[in-house]
């Protein structure tokens, strides 16, 4: 075991593996954590805490992760090289596993220009593949990137994101496979709504041998309104949501459209769980948490293996 | 070249509100290049303060001199003589040139007309575009001569990050997405080979990360 976390054991174990998310929130209100961390207790393996997404200022996911663990659930530290340097992030690592982190994704972020501070100075002395590397070397090697041994090794289990449905889409698998050359233990993808392209991308992972290097997850996320899917269309970047998805909705009665939106999801798991080299899911409900236990009960995907580790203090 | 603009009217009268005789000083060579600080603009700037001062009721003088380049003492020097008659100067250079009098003119209060943008290229009559962030470690032998430092909104090295589509870049419509460039940039050349290797973690100590820069030449000096 490179990390112990009980991810890792779920996916080295060859089960197929179920991770939601935690937005935290704009503020030091740690009810929203636990009202979250309610309804993802119990039906995921380990919780995404996202690190100040869309670049709007939230509670920190270091904390936040702290918070679930204490919460009797596995935190995923999510880090973006956006807001620190090589110096910040080494040192939140240490101090994430101090605190009983195990697992991280690293990301490079979304642009500040898009969050609640447009005029601030960004950093990316790093971006994500090297990240990980930095990540890979502490654990591996004990030292930090400048060279110094460590004390305290930080094992860490190594995620890094995929966006199947950016451009080029022939670079794709290229970049992933730079990712797991630079030390990712798993991939968490972008949300999927175009089949067929996520289909063509996992052959060519397949086609490079990715997927027995690496764990995929395919990243879902229910729609909940025709306006959600409008929105996830034209101004999440990176997002491919195809039109007949969106006249599905529409084709639905106003007071079903919520449920029509669980039905796709759950047809879109369905199908993601016949594809090989697909290790499980990451299931991003975003702020819909509640829907967490319906969506993984009826997907079929209860109980989850390994009960995660009860309350400690 | 290096890029500048010209900072609005208002600021520049604010900057100089209460001095009666004021020396606009332009530079020859980049800001002439791209219209913001040459001969010609020190000429409208210095109408349009002449003005604005009438209107406002508030005399000023306004001297007018354009040497050319503000970031070298030799020509600076040229300034001196009406330098002497004046309670201010506005510097239509650069940072570079705002500075350089700043420092051969110690007694007297410099202030910037422009701001200083970037090193950068004329794309067409009236368009500018950044190509260099004066990173210190050049790395456009890696990225088919397209600097992702510079034109990638993040600066990742290894990119093009989740963001990129239909070849732009995901904080404006209008922004091309470096990495793309460089993707196809390195696939009509037969090298799309070098985008399999990860740049590994840049040295930016040779950025201004590691204060201020300093070049020497011992074979130059006199």
């Amino acid at each position: 075991m490179k990390s112990g976390s009980n991810l890792e054991k779920i996916l080295e174990s060859g089960q197929f593996a179920v991770t939601g998310e935690c937005g935290p929130p704009q503020g030091a209100d740690r009810s929203v954590i636990e009202r979250k961390a309610q309804f993802l207790r119990g039906n995921v393996d380990a919780v995404n805490v996202t690190d100040n997404q869309t670049s709007i200022v939230r509670m920190s996911s270091i904390a936040t992760c702290a918070l679930l663990n204490q919460m009797g659930l596995e935190g995923t530290m999510q880090m973006v090289t956006r807001d620190r340097n090589r110096i910040a992030m080494q040192s939140d690592i240490f101090g994430a596993y101090a605190l009983g982190i195990k697992n991280i994704l690293c990301l490079s972020g979304d642009h500040q220009s898009f969050g609640n501070h447009p005029t601030s100075k960004n950093v990316f002395d790093l971006d994500s593949i090297q990240l990980i590397h930095a990540v890979r070397q502490m654990r591996d090697e004990g030292k930090v990137l400048g060279g110094d041994e460590i004390k305290g090794v930080p094992k860490m289990f190594i995620g890094a994101a995929a966006n199947p449905f950016a451009d080029p889409f022939e670079f794709r698998v290229v970049r992933l496979a730079k990712k797991v050359a630079a030390g990712a233990d798993f991939i968490q993808t972008q949300c999927i709504y175009n089949m067929d392209k996520f289909e063509k991308w996992m052959q060519m992972v397949r086609d490079r041998g990715l997927h027995e290097k690496v764990h995929i997850l395919a990243g879902v996320t229910p729609l909940k309104s025709v306006g959600m899917a409008k929105y996830m269309k034209e101004k999440v970047a990176g997002m491919d949501v195809p039109d007949e998805i969106i006249e599905r909705l529409k084709g639905a009665p106003k007071e079903k459209k919520a449920e029509e939106g669980i039905n796709i999801c759950l047809e879109t798991i369905q199908r993601l769980k016949e594809i090989k080299g697909v290790h499980g899911i990451h299931l991003m409900a975003i702020e819909w948490e509640e829907m967490v236990p319906v969506i993984v009960k009826k997907a079929g995907l209860l109980p989850r293996p390994t009960p995660p580790s009860e309350v400690k203090k | 070249m290096i890029v500048g603009e010209r900072k609005s009217l208002e600021d520049i009268r604010k900057m100089i509100s209460g001095y009666r005789k004021v020396l606009v000083a332009g530079c020859g060579t980049c800001v002439t290049v791209c219209f913001a600080g040459g001969e010609k603009e020190v000429a409208t700037l210095s109408s349009a303060l002449r003005l604005a001062a009438k209107k406002g009721g508030d005399g000023i003088e306004i001297l007018e001199a354009t040497i050319q380049r503000q970031c070298d003492i030799e020509f600076i020097q040229e300034l001196k003589e009406k330098v002497e008659q004046v309670e201010a100067i506005l510097s239509m250079g650069c940072g570079a040139g705002v500075q350089t009098i700043a420092e051969t003119f110690r007694e007297i209060p410099v202030y910037p007309a422009l701001n200083t943008r970037f090193i950068g290229r004329t794309d067409e009559q009236g368009l500018w575009s950044e190509r260099c962030a004066a990173c210190g470690d050049c790395l456009l032998h890696l990225t088919g001569g397209i600097c992702p430092v510079a034109r990638c909104s993040k600066s990742i090295l290894n990119g093009p990050c989740g963001g990129s589509k239909d070849g732009k870049c995901e904080i404006k419509s209008e922004v091309d997405c470096a990495w793309q460039l460089i993707y196809d940039r390195l696939k009509a050349l037969g090298q799309l080979n070098k985008l399999e290797e990860i740049i590994p973690v840049k040295d930016w100590s040779a950025n201004r990360d590691g204060g201020p820069r300093k070049q020497v030449r011992e074979d130059m000096k006199l």
